[in-house]
């Protein structure tokens, strides 16, 4: 009899649950309706409200944006480090020769090209426009050039230390590796990164900031019926869960607002940008936010939301008492 | 039902609103609460509903003692007793469906049960056509009862009013009485603060009345009506 009657208390708890279960997802699913309806009611209050919360979240957002297009642009760059090699100027051209052949073979290395005093006067002529100055000179001032191109994909420290071996050799005077700009422009980057960190944390604080009033604003408009649905036994979680909503919905309009004024800027930067790209010969093209970006735009943008209200409601729900 | 036993509430200052208050009202019953304004009833009602607390003595509703309810379970305590207001507390931006449908709501009930009980309810306070009017075009009368509907909907044992006639003229203040008279027929236990001496006396019942926060008298009068 008891063993009977033990499988049946187990099923009715089970039972209980589901029936518990399902009434709590009706709750959370009638106040999911019934507080879009209430925020889309009112439209402007509504639009006004989240595009605070959209302007506050685009800058962040903007600059992630333009910080991944220029991480885009510069990858391009960090593979085709060059060293040049100048030779000393009694290096005869046939030295040179076999030395470009020398390196070429070196497994490090994967071209390079030779440029003799001659094509480097020429070259020079063409791109500096002094050419008429070099005719006063006596002799060609400028030396044998190699441009070696070293296999992609190796550590700064290994370039470092063959430059170390070249500059070593007879043959060269003076063995430059063309990376210090490039490490520049990636140390502004980090600096622009963390800007970018303490910019997100101010707006993000200012968001907070924003729902949490309009909720407080909210509550205090609705005191009355706080009071009565505390008097015919609402819990503080019935009270509190549609001012949560509330604060979710200003969230993620907030963030859709956001993500739209990002695209209409990348969208008017479009042409200028690919204009300049033109001039320099480069196929760059501004890229739109990625994935990441998009979701953690609009996952941030929710949450942000409902902490507002979280902070607004936990604050005001304890203060209004039936008396 | 309810028993108060000895009760005393001082508020913060020293107004003492009630002393030494004993009284019991068993399952069934039908009382009125009466005294001048100030002598306690509303203090009385506050105590059983935990708005207010007892400085001193012991209140049990339903053999629970509120002493040991705790804040979060305020509100399931309160779902057991069905509270009507002089000002009937209607909230005026929803239908008289929705106001008389939200203790369904805050208990959990599906759309299907809210819809049958709330119809029932309102069809007891004979206000069944007027379900999807908004209450402020409804006559004080009205309000009332739909105030009552919204008390009544969830089935408590226990219905509480205070001061439900307050506003409405002799003819409509009886109807409403004769109404609490009936769900009082099926069982439940209804107490009743008011000052209408002329319809107490009219409509019978037991009579505690209050004086300067003290019990006075406990009669039972012979129904004129």
């Amino acid at each position: 009899m008891a063993r009977a009657a033990a499988p049946e208390g187990a099923s009715m708890r089970r039972r209980g649950l589901r029936v518990w279960l399902r009434a709590w997802q009706l709750r959370h699913a009638q106040t999911f309706f019934y507080t879009l309806g209430q925020v889309l009611r009112h439209p402007l209050n509504t639009l006004l409200t989240a595009a605070v919360i959209g302007i506050a979240l685009a800058l962040p957002a903007g600059l992630q944006v333009m910080l991944d297009n220029a991480h885009e642009l510069t990858k391009g760059w960090d593979g085709s480090a060059q060293i040049s090699l100048f030779l000393q100027p009694k290096v005869s051209e046939q030295q040179a020769q076999a030395l470009a052949r020398e390196l070429e073979a070196l497994p490090e290395i994967s071209t390079v090209r030779y440029i003799s005093r001659a094509q480097a006067l020429e070259e020079f002529k063409a791109l500096s426009g002094f050419g008429d100055v070099l005719h006063m000179l006596d002799e060609n001032p400028l030396p044998a050039v190699l441009l070696l191109t070293p296999l992609a994909q190796q550590s700064p420290a290994a370039l470092e230390a063959m430059i170390q071996r070249l500059q070593a050799r007879a043959e060269v005077d003076i063995a430059q590796l063309d990376m210090q700009w490039i490490k520049r422009v990636y140390a502004m980057l980090g600096v622009v990164h963390r800007i970018l960190w303490v910019l997100a944390g101010l707006l993000g604080l200012s968001v907070l900031l924003v729902v949490g009033n309009t909720i407080r604003l909210a509550i205090q408009n609705r005191r009355d019926e706080i009071v009565v649905i505390k008097l015919i036994g609402g819990t503080d979680a019935f009270i509190r869960r549609p001012f949560l909503y509330t604060g979710f919905w200003y969230g993620l309009f907030g963030s859709l607002i956001a993500l739209i004024m990002v695209l209409l800027a990348l969208w008017l930067q479009a042409e200028p940008v690919a204009r300049l790209a033109a001039l320099y010969d480069s196929h760059f093209q501004l890229r739109g936010p990625g994935f990441l970006t998009v979701l953690g735009l609009i996952v941030g943008g929710c949450l942000l939301g409902l902490a507002g209200s979280w902070l607004a409601v936990g604050r005001h729900l304890r203060e209004i008492e039936p008396s | 039902m309810i028993v108060f036993s000895k009760v005393s509430k001082r508020y913060p200052g020293g107004f003492e609103a009630l002393s030494d208050v004993s009284l019991q009202l068993v399952p069934g019953e039908m009382a009125f609460l009466t005294g001048h304004s100030g002598a306690g009833k509303s203090t009385l009602l506050k105590l059983i509903t935990l708005i207010e607390r007892a400085s001193q003595g012991q209140v049990f509703i339903n053999g629970q003692n509120l002493a040991r309810v705790g804040r979060w379970r305020i509100p399931y305590l309160r779902r057991n007793i069905g509270i009507i207001f002089q000002d009937h507390r209607l909230l005026f931006d929803r239908t008289v469906f929705d106001n008389v449908a939200l203790p369904l709501i805050i208990a959990g009930h599906g759309q299907h049960e809210i819809g049958r009980r709330v119809r029932a309810a309102l069809d007891k306070v004979g206000l069944l056509d007027k379900e999807k009017m908004y209450p402020i075009t409804l006559s004080g009368g009205e309000q009332q009862r739909v105030g009552i509907a919204r008390a009544v909907v969830n089935r408590p044992p226990l219905l509480l009013a205070d001061e439900p006639t307050g506003n409405l003229d002799s003819g409509l203040s009886l109807e409403i009485m004769r109404l609490f008279e009936e769900f009082n027929r099926v069982g439940v236990t209804v107490l009743i603060a008011s000052h209408d001496r002329e319809l107490i006396r009219y409509l019978g019942h037991r009579v505690l009345r209050l004086d300067h926060g003290q019990l006075t008298a406990d009669t039972r009068v012979q129904a004129d009506g």
